[in-house]
């Protein structure tokens, strides 16, 4: 075997098992890594009780309700679990009934998850402002 | 068929690059000109964000060079371990402050979109978080080569280094579908084809091209550079020896 030959099965073997090793090591620690959870996952696995954490789903059709000051209240859903969410404070542009949102706050033993902080998510698909309005128009519109 | 031991040699290298660099720089123009003549003035304003969308037209191309300048260090980086390839080494090396530019130019453009788009300039989500470590990647990179007065000895601490890092690129990629992130899923490269609007893509695609002929110029000049200083090292170990 030439020595440069040893040093391609070298470099290769390393590196294959740095990804390996890293990759069984991030998913171990999937815990920690996900950014949300959803109203599923909190219904079926629990969550914190003792510190804020962040849940992510749909702001469900029909349920958002302006409060007195800028205080808002409205359902977070996956589409099978909801969890009721209120927030005081300036919401992000994007921000609207079917739009994906994130919550960070607190889940109180009322079942009502109070956030500190409301994020915007925001889908891959970017499409014109004027195609829209002509889907719409014409019925065929999927989206929000 | 081809010699490939042909590119390894440094004379020829920079014979065949200095012929083909003006085409390079006219394409880069053209490329960087249309797109974002296309990017300011032509594309539509997004249906959801208006005309913040615009901020994508840097953003992407530039978190796709962030990466794709990685690989190719990566790659030089193994051919110069293996092979110990002259140019392959100097390729690495003038490619790392490139890279690092795109992946900077990638997290700002980023934090200034999601602010008003996400409503936060920076949270510690997968995608965010594993961008900025290939950052820091970069920069230890760079460390290496500037703390390391010894090129040989440098350059193979460097490409082991870059061999490690390249570990992050999948995990990059992949983030926003493993996990639960605040950034959405890939536009461009997903299955199924673009998630981005025929209109837009004019845009984006020319400036995606134009980037990726602007790294090439950027490189050329670098490598030329860095071959000259090494030749000048040379000649000087020479006469000191005499």
């Amino acid at each position: 075997m030439t020595r440069k030959r040893q040093r391609m099965i070298f470099v290769v073997a390393g590196v294959a098992a740095l990804t390996v090793a890293t990759l069984l090591v991030l998913f171990a620690l999937e815990d920690s890594i996900v950014f949300f959870r959803s109203p599923t996952q909190i219904v079926e696995e629990g969550f914190p009780a003792d510190r804020a954490f962040r849940v992510g789903g749909l702001v469900e059709d029909g349920t958002l309700e302006r409060l007195e000051g800028n205080t808002v209240r409205f359902r977070v859903t996956d589409l099978a679990e909801a969890v009721t969410v209120t927030f005081t404070g300036i919401l992000p542009a994007l921000f609207r009934e079917g739009q994906g949102i994130i919550a960070e706050g607190t889940l109180g033993p009322d079942g009502v998850f109070v956030a500190t902080n409301i994020l915007a998510k925001h889908d891959e698909t970017y499409m014109p402002a004027e195609v829209v309005d002509a889907l719409k128009a014409a019925g065929q519109w999927q989206g929000e | 068929m081809v010699n490939l031991h042909r590119f390894a040699n440094p004379t020829w290298f920079v014979k065949i690059t200095t012929a083909i660099l003006p085409w390079v720089v006219g394409i880069t123009a053209l490329l960087m000109g249309y797109g974002f003549w296309q990017a300011l003035f032509v594309s539509p304003p997004d249906y959801q964000m208006g005309e913040a969308v615009r901020i994508m037209y840097v953003h992407v191309p530039a978190a796709y060079m962030a990466m794709m300048v990685y690989g190719a260090m990566a790659v030089a980086s193994a051919v110069a371990l293996i092979w110990r390839h002259p140019v392959a080494d100097v390729a690495a090396k003038a490619s790392a402050p490139i890279g690092a530019g795109f992946t900077l130019l990638a997290l700002v453009t980023g934090m200034l979109w999601g602010q008003p788009m996400w409503g936060a300039f920076w949270v510690w989500d997968a995608r965010l978080t594993s961008v900025l470590i290939l950052f820091f990647i970069y920069l230890a990179y760079i460390g290496i080569w500037t703390s390391i007065d010894d090129p040989l000895r440098a350059g193979r601490a460097a490409a082991i280094l870059a061999l490690v890092g390249s570990v992050n690129l999948p995990i990059i990629h992949y983030s926003v579908d493993w996990w639960n992130t605040l950034h959405q899923p890939a536009s461009l490269l997903r299955a199924g084809g673009p998630s981005v609007d025929a209109g837009m893509l004019p845009a984006l695609l020319s400036l995606v091209f134009g980037y990726t002929t602007f790294y090439v110029m950027v490189l050329i000049w670098r490598m030329h550079r860095e071959l000259v200083v090494r030749r000048i090292r040379a000649l000087q170990l020479l006469h000191a020896q005499e």
